[in-house]
């Protein structure tokens, strides 16, 4: 009797031992769940969703803050990748935070910017260059449409140009196939 | 001496319909009036434009620069003028527009000053450059640049040069036109590549339906100071597959997201080694190829075309007929139907395929898969092409990739033989093309990251510098000033350090006040003195006039 007891207390502590032990040594920085919701958000940091950022707005969904829903520029496709990562139902996009748009790269029209580098303080990616009193322009391959940089603009010259699709950007579309009509 | 033959997986025997154009003299194409020349016409970075519209341009001179490793130079095929660099039609089967440099030709046909390349005495490295400059592309169907492919890198010596002649599309001919007619030319060209490689064994694979192009490519290697092995390999398409015919000659298969340069050969296409023969021995670039036109046309036949050459030309020259209903270009396996026939010959068009209703009959509406594997049979990749079609009209692109769907070369035999006439191949091109938007937009987004979270960091870094600077700053003053009154012996509180910082910042303001005042005072005549007078006097005014509602405001309380 008093061996059984002492033997499944001496298997309880080793494996107690281990546990803890392993529990420090192989325990995860920050939080993967944020990290995994992280990876699907399109990276915009345009704060449609009401947050300063995608990571920040991963880590709200990762704690229950937040909605799924709120990704304007990761459109239904998003949602449904979010939804399924999570094991929940898909939703529709919540309007108020705004519909999705053609993706788009801001344009600055050079002969109206007067220079005052407050779309460069916007720019939440560093995707203008310019100085005070210089001309700014935008890098095109490193601007993800956000739009942070219009409202700051004191001359408003600054739009949106939706990317028009040429050789570089065309995709195979889904072929049609014609089923043929059986009786 | 006869070398053991390796069999590939799969494959079918299409009717060759070869007979109709490989009889004919090859014709070199008249010079049209006018040339669009794409400046995407190898696989890799766009060539740059180094000319201008207005310039007078010669024959061979490059208008555009090859723009990174991986691309190609672009020449003017004729001399004439430049009337635009825009976006013009070009090749391609989505009917968008690129960037093309449209020349005017003068008809005079002039030659820029060109001469051979001594390339024994070249360092490797310059000597790919050279090539680079000289617009080289493997024109088999890939256009790949062939400066990079013949930069073996850590892979050097690579044992096994292959080139390929195997032609296996249906109804094409230039390639073998081209061995029956310039098998010196292109074995010149191997000795080249045998140089760049540091190759050994050059095998010239031929499929056994050009019996001409293989006497006359034996009967030019036995004139070669290396050993050239010609082998004919059994005609099956897709035989002239770069893949496949390593496997028929070689038995070595090119393992999944490989190079062949890993299992030591590389692949060229005779097409390519022609090209640089007369690159190397005559300073030509590559402003023309061979392009078989054929199919519903009067004379089926092989031209030298200048590129540029809009594609309208050639089947008027090769006698255009009633009831045509289409053009392809290359053959009818992997060929893309042309959008408008305005468009120019390009480095990798082979062959113009006009189709007609007695041809090329419309497919069968399609029916569902019914799982019969017949494509499986038939795939030379060695894949399951009706599960890759299942997962790709599912949009169920991960799986596709587990199933190698990058391996497909798209050979079209498995649309071939589907009894379903189900389009296959194009379920895999739309798949490959959503996995690599995709791809495309994964890289965006972490580029994306990155930057926002340095952005962030850097913001951070920057305060903190801030900070610390002005901390510094306010402690050495600090010290400063505690050092003047402790000599005048008087120990000064917090308060009175504060109060000194400020009277310090005040004189420091005044000073530089004092600096910056207008220096255009002195040695003014009476009149201008008066007038400064006047004007002191009245800013005097107004300032006492501004003060008095603020000094009452102060005294109102």
């Amino acid at each position: 009797m008093l061996a059984a007891i002492l033997v499944m207390v001496g298997i309880a502590v080793v494996t107690g031992l281990i546990l803890g032990w392993s529990a420090i040594r192989f325990k995860v920085e920050g939080n993967p769940l944020a990290e995994k919701i992280d990876a699907i958000l399109p990276q915009t940091q345009c704060g449609q969703c009401g947050f300063p950022g995608c990571r920040p707005y991963a880590e709200a969904i990762a704690k229950g803050e937040a909605d799924i829903n709120q990704c304007p520029p990761g459109g239904e496709e998003g949602v449904k990748k979010l939804a399924d990562l999570l094991g929940i139902e898909p939703k529709s996009l919540d309007e108020t935070h705004g519909a999705p748009k053609p993706k788009s790269v801001a344009f600055i029209d050079e002969q109206t910017c007067i220079g005052c580098t407050l779309c460069i303080q916007a720019c939440p990616v560093d995707a203008i260059s310019g100085a005070a009193k210089q001309m700014h322009t935008i890098i095109a391959a490193e601007c993800t449409g956000c739009e942070l940089c219009l409202p700051p603009c004191p001359v408003d010259c600054i739009s949106m140009v939706p990317i028009a699709e040429d050789l570089p950007h065309w995709k195979w579309k889904h072929p049609v196939v014609m089923l043929k009509r059986v009786a | 001496m006869s070398r053991e033959l390796f069999k590939f997986k799969g494959g079918v025997h299409p009717p060759e319909h070869k007979a109709e154009s490989n009889a004919r003299p090859v014709h070199a194409a008249p010079l049209p009036r006018k040339l669009v020349i794409p400046l995407r016409q190898h696989i890799g970075n766009p060539a740059k434009p180094v000319v201008d519209v207005g310039n007078h341009v010669k024959k061979g001179q490059m208008i555009a620069a090859a723009d990174g490793y991986i691309s190609a130079a672009v020449h003017a095929s004729s001399s004439g003028i430049v009337t635009a660099i825009d976006l013009q039609p070009v090749p391609h089967i989505s009917g968008l527009p690129d960037l093309c440099i449209t020349i005017e030709t003068d008809g005079r046909d002039e030659w820029i000053d060109h001469a051979p390349l001594d390339y024994l005495a070249m360092a490797p490295t310059e000597l790919r450059m050279q090539l680079r400059d000289l617009g080289l592309a493997g024109l088999g169907g890939a256009v790949f640049p062939s400066a990079a492919k013949l930069d073996p890198g850590a892979t050097y010596p690579c044992p096994t040069l292959i080139i390929n002649g195997g032609e296996c599309e249906p109804w094409i001919t230039c390639d073998d036109v081209l061995m029956r007619h310039h098998a010196d030319e292109i074995l010149q060209g191997v000795a080249v590549m045998r140089h760049l490689m540091g190759s050994t064994e050059i095998l010239v694979g031929i499929e056994d339906n050009k019996p001409e192009a293989i006497a006359a490519m034996r009967a030019a290697a036995a004139r070669m100071d290396f050993a050239v092995e010609v082998v004919a390999v059994p005609t099956l398409y897709p035989s002239g597959g770069a893949k496949q015919m390593t496997e028929i000659l070689t038995g070595k298969q090119v393992p999944s997201g490989k190079r062949s340069t890993d299992v030591g050969l590389q692949v060229f296409n005779v097409g390519t080694t022609y090209a640089l023969a007369r690159a190397i021995h005559h300073g030509e670039p590559l402003i023309s190829r061979l392009v078989t036109v054929t199919g519903h046309v009067l004379r089926p036949q092989n031209f030298e075309v200048l590129i540029g050459t809009p594609m309208h030309a050639l089947i008027t020259l090769a006698g255009d007929r009633d009831g045509t209903t289409g053009v392809l270009m290359g053959g009818p396996m992997m060929g893309m139907p042309m959008p408008n026939l305005e468009v120019p010959v390009v480095k990798a068009t082979n062959c113009l395929l006009v189709k007609s209703k007695e041809l090329f009959p419309p497919l069968p509406k399609a029916l569902p898969c019914i799982r019969c594997t017949r494509c499986a049979d038939a795939c030379p990749a060695e894949l399951q092409p009706q599960e890759l079609f299942r997962f790709a009209k599912a949009g169920d692109f991960g799986r596709a990739q587990e199933y190698h769907l990058f391996d497909c070369i798209e050979c079209g035999c498995c649309s071939y033989v589907c009894p379903s006439h189900i389009p296959l191949v194009d379920f895999y091109r739309y798949a490959k093309s959503e996995i690599w938007a995709h791809e495309k937009d994964k890289r965006a987004a972490d580029l994306a990251r990155d930057r926002h979270e340095f952005r962030l960091f850097r913001q951070e870094r920057e305060k903190k510098e801030k900070a610390e600077k002005l901390a510094a700053k306010a402690q050495a003053k600090r010290a400063e000033l505690a050092a003047e009154p402790a000599a005048g012996g008087a120990a000064a509180s917090d308060a009175d350090a504060k109060k000194a910082l400020i009277a310090a910042a005040l004189a420091r303001a005044q000073a530089r006040k004092a600096e910056v005042a207008p220096k255009n005072t002195d040695n003014l005549s009476p009149d201008t003195q008066h007038e400064i007078g006047e004007i002191e006097a009245r800013r005097a005014k107004i300032r006492e006039l501004a003060r008095q509602p603020l000094e009452s405001e102060e005294k109102n309380p």
